[in-house]
C-alpha cells in the first residue's frame, strides 16, 4: 500500500498509470465499445478514410453529431478510386444502439454497443483497412493481444527464471557452471534471430488462442535466461546469510530453503523486472506480427495491423493505418515511465542508474 | 604477458559457448517438421548430383546426432551448403555480413560520439531544464518501435525525396567513380542508421548519465574537488575515466541489441544485411541459410563481447589485476 501511495506522488507515474488503466479498461470492454466486431468487413469499402463527424449543420446551428456515408468513385483523370461523401442523407450518431450480436465475456449475449450510427449508416472513426474492416474496432481487439502478451510471457519467465536461478545459485559448483553456460548460450544468440526462427517453426493450423499462447511461450524462451542470471547473482549473496544457516540446522530441505526463504527475498527485484520488461514483450510481439510471424489474420494485433503500412501507397495516402504504431508507442512509454518510478521506490540505490 | 594470457583464456571460453549455441540452434531447427531439402528438391535447376551431395554432407539418412556431427564438421571446414535458390550459402553470407557490420559500426560510432557527451552534460547539469528535456527525449526514443520509426522515416524520404529508399546502392552504382560510390553508399545509409541511432542513443545517454552521477558522488571526486582542482580537471581526468569503463561492457550488449534491431530496420528499408537475409531464409524455410546465418550472427555477437572485454582490460587496471 505504501508503494502505491508513493507511486501516485509522482506526476509522470500518475499520468502513465491513468493511461494504462484506461487502455486496459477499454480493451476489457472492447466488444461493447467497438461499434463493429473483430470479423466485420465491408468488402466494398476497402481503405475508406475516417468518417467525418459534424456537430454543426448546414444552417450553422448546433446539431446532434451526424456523419455522411462514403461512396467510392473512380477518378478517370487521376486513375484512382476516391471516396466522396454522399451528402444526400445524414446519419445521426446513436448511443447504445443495437448492432452486431456478441458474447459479453462469454457470460451473456447482447446486441448493445456503446455507440453507433443509424441504420444504413457507416461509422469508421479511423477508416478501414484493405478488407474494409473498421480500424478503430480492430485497434481495440488488437490491444487485447498486444497488451496482454507480455503478462502471459512473464507467467512463464518468472517461475522458470526464479527456479533456474535459485537452484543454480544455491547449489553452486559444477551444476551452477553447467546451468549458467547454458543460459549464457541462449543469451549469446541474437534474440530477434532466435525469435523469428522459433515463430517460423510453429505448426500451422492452430486456433488463434493456441497461437497466442505459443507466441507468449516463445517470447518467454528468449527472456528467461537474463532474468535467471540476475536471480542467481542475488541468491549467491543471500545464501550465506545467517537465516539460511539457521534453516539448514533445523533440517529444512534444500528445495524448501530455496522456495520459501531465499526466493521471496528477491520480490522487489521481481516486481521491478516485471514492469521494466513488459515493454520489451510488447515490442517483440508487434515486431513478430509485423513480419507476419506472430498473430495471424483474421485476428488483430497492433503489429499485424501495421503490416499494411509496409506498402508505400498505404503510408502515403492512408495515414490512419499507422495508428497501431502510435498506440504501441504510448503503451511502451507509459510502462517505461511507471517502471522507472517503481524502481526508484523499491531500489533507492538505483535512483541514478538507468 | 598477463595480457595475452587473459585474452587466450577468454577466447578459450568462447569455444564451449559456441558448441552449446550450435547444439541449441541445430536441434531447434530440426524440431521443425520441414524437410531441409524440400525447396532444393522442387528447384528444377538443382541437379540430382547436388542433392545427393547435400544428403551425404548432412547425413540426412542417419540419426540426428550423427547429422549434428557432420553438420558441425562441414561448418568448421567452411562448407555451408546451398541455399534453396541454388547459390552457395557462404557466398551469400560474404555478401551480407559486411553490410550489416558497416551499418552497426556506423551506428555505434554515431551513438558513442553523441551519447557520451550528452550523458556527461546531463549529469553535470543534473535536474536543470536541459537534463529534463533530454530525459523526456530519451524516454521517447526508447519507446518507439524500430520498425514503426523506420516506416515514418520512409514517409519522410518519399515526401521530401532527399534520400534514396531501399537497398545500399543505386542502380547505376557500377558506373560511378570511387568518391561517387562512397557518397552513394553514405546516402543509402542515412535512413537506416538514423533509425538505429535514435533508438540506441537514448539508452546509452541515460546509462552514461547514471554512471557519471555515481562517480561524481564518490569520495575521490569529492577529494579532488576539495584539493582545489579545476572542475574541468575533476571531470575529465578523474570522473570520466571511471564512468566510461562500465560503458565498454555495455558495448557488447549494444552490439547484440543492434543486430536484433537491425533485422527489422533492414527489412523495412530493404537493406541487404544479415538480418534481412535470415528473415527471408526463415520465411522460405531455407534451412541451410537459416542455420548458417544464425551461427554467423552468434559468432559476431560473441566477438563483439570479446572485443569489449579486451578494451575494458586496456582501460581498467582492476580487470587486469583480476586476470592474474
Amino acid at each position: 500500500m505504501e508503494i502505491i501511495k508513493k507511486i501516485f506522488q509522482d506526476k509522470f507515474a500518475q499520468a502513465a498509470f491513468i493511461i494504462l488503466a484506461l487502455m486496459y479498461i477499454i480493451i476489457l470492454f472492447a466488444d461493447f465499445i467497438a461499434p463493429y466486431s473483430n470479423t466485420y468487413s465491408n468488402r466494398g469499402m476497402s481503405y475508406a478514410p475516417p468518417s467525418k463527424i459534424y456537430t454543426i449543420d448546414q444552417e450553422g446551428n448546433f446539431s446532434w453529431p451526424y456523419t455522411y456515408n462514403y461512396v467510392r468513385e473512380y477518378e478517370p483523370v487521376l486513375m484512382q478510386t476516391v471516396f466522396k461523401q454522399d451528402r444526400s442523407k445524414k446519419y445521426y450518431i446513436k448511443l447504445f444502439p443495437k448492432a452486431e450480436e456478441y458474447n459479453f465475456w462469454g457470460i451473456f449475449k447482447t446486441k448493445r454497443h456503446l455507440f453507433g450510427v443509424e441504420d444504413g449508416g457507416e461509422l469508421y472513426l479511423l477508416g478501414t483497412d484493405i478488407n474494409g474492416r473498421d480500424v478503430f474496432s480492430r485497434l481495440l481487439f488488437g490491444g487485447r493481444i498486444s497488451m496482454t502478451v507480455g503478462f502471459l510471457s512473464l507467467l512463464v519467465v518468472f517461475p522458470v527464471g526464479l527456479l533456474y536461478g535459485g537452484i543454480s545459485g544455491y547449489f553452486g559448483g559444477i551444476l551452477d557452471t553447467l546451468m549458467m553456460r547454458f543460459a549464457e548460450a541462449i543469451m549469446a544468440i541474437p534474440s530477434f534471430y532466435l525469435l523469428i526462427i522459433l515463430a517460423a517453426i510453429l505448426p500451422t493450423g492452430m486456433t488463434s488462442v493456441e497461437r497466442f499462447a505459443l507466441i507468449a511461450v516463445i517470447l518467454a524462451l528468449i527472456g528467461w535466461a537474463g532474468f535467471a542470471r540476475v536471480v542467481r547473482g542475488m541468491v549467491l549473496s543471500i545464501k550465506n546469510e545467517d537465516f539460511v544457516l539457521a534453516e539448514k540446522t533445523i533440517g529444512a530441505s534444500n528445495m524448501r530453503i530455496i522456495l520459501k526463504h531465499i526466493l521471496p527475498q528477491t520480490t522487489s527485484y521481481v516486481i521491478i523486472a516485471m514492469t521494466l520488461s513488459i515493454p520489451s514483450y510488447i515490442l517483440a510481439e508487434s515486431g513478430l506480427s509485423f513480419l507476419g510471424l506472430g498473430i495471424q489474420q483474421p485476428d488483430a494485433s497492433w503489429g499485424n495491423m501495421l503490416k499494411e503500412a509496409q506498402e508505400f501507397t498505404n503510408i502515403l495516402y492512408r495515414p490512419w493505418l499507422l495508428t497501431p504504431g502510435v498506440l504501441i508507442f504510448i503503451a511502451v512509454l507509459s510502462f517505461n515511465v511507471l517502471g522507472d518510478v517503481i524502481r526508484d521506490i523499491l531500489d533507492p540505490k538505483s535512483r541514478n542508474r538507468v | 604477458m598477463e595480457f595475452f594470457k587473459y585474452i587466450v583464456k577468454r577466447i578459450l571460453q568462447v569455444i564451449p559457448l559456441l558448441i552449446i549455441v550450435s547444439l541449441i540452434s541445430f536441434f531447434i531447427i530440426r524440431l521443425s517438421p520441414v524437410d531441409p531439402l524440400a525447396e532444393l528438391r522442387l528447384n528444377p535447376s538443382i541437379s540430382q548430383e547436388t542433392l545427393d551431395k547435400e544428403i551425404k554432407r548432412l547425413n540426412l539418412d542417419k540419426p540426428i546426432y550423427i547429422q549434428y556431427v557432420s553438420w558441425a564438421k562441414s561448418f568448421l571446414k567452411g562448407d555451408l551448403g546451398y541455399t534453396s535458390a541454388g547459390e552457395k550459402v557462404s557466398v551469400k553470407l560474404k555478401e551480407r555480413i559486411p553490410n550489416t557490420l558497416l551499418l552497426t559500426l556506423v551506428v555505434i560510432f554515431m551513438t558513442w560520439s553523441v551519447g557520451i557527451p550528452l550523458g556527461i552534460l546531463s549529469a553535470v547539469k543534473k535536474e536543470t531544464v536541459f537534463d529534463r528535456v533530454l530525459t523526456v527525449l530519451a524516454s521517447i526514443g526508447m519507446a518507439i518501435p524500430s520498425f514503426f520509426f523506420a516506416i515514418l522515416m520512409l514517409i519522410f524520404a518519399v515526401k521530401t525525396g532527399w534520400f534514396p529508399v531501399g537497398g545500399l546502392t543505386s542502380y547505376n552504382f557500377n558506373e560511378m567513380n570511387f568518391a561517387g560510390k562512397i557518397f552513394d553508399i553514405a546516402r543509402h545509409l542515412v535512413l537506416p542508421a538514423t533509425v538505429l541511432f535514435t533508438i540506441s542513443l537514448s539508452g546509452l545517454q541515460r546509462q552514461m548519465r547514471a554512471n557519471m552521477l555515481e562517480v561524481l558522488d564518490s569520495d575521490y571526486v569529492k577529494f579532488a574537488r576539495a584539493k582545489g582542482l579545476s572542475e574541468w580537471k575533476v571531470l575529465f581526468k578523474h570522473a570520466l575515466r571511471n564512468a566510461v569503463n562500465p560503458m565498454i561492457t555495455l558495448l557488447g550488449f549494444e552490439f547484440a541489441g543492434l543486430l536484433s534491431g537491425a533485422a527489422l530496420t533492414e527489412y523495412v528499408f530493404q537493406y541487404p544485411g544479415l538480418g534481412r537475409l535470415i528473415l527471408e531464409a526463415v520465411l522460405k524455410s531455407d534451412i541451410n541459410l537459416v542455420m548458417a546465418s544464425l551461427m554467423m550472427g552468434t559468432i559476431m555477437l560473441i566477438l563483439g563481447n570479446l572485443i569489449a572485454d579486451i578494451l575494458l582490460m586496456i582501460t581498467d587496471p582492476r580487470v587486469r589485476g583480476n586476470a592474474k
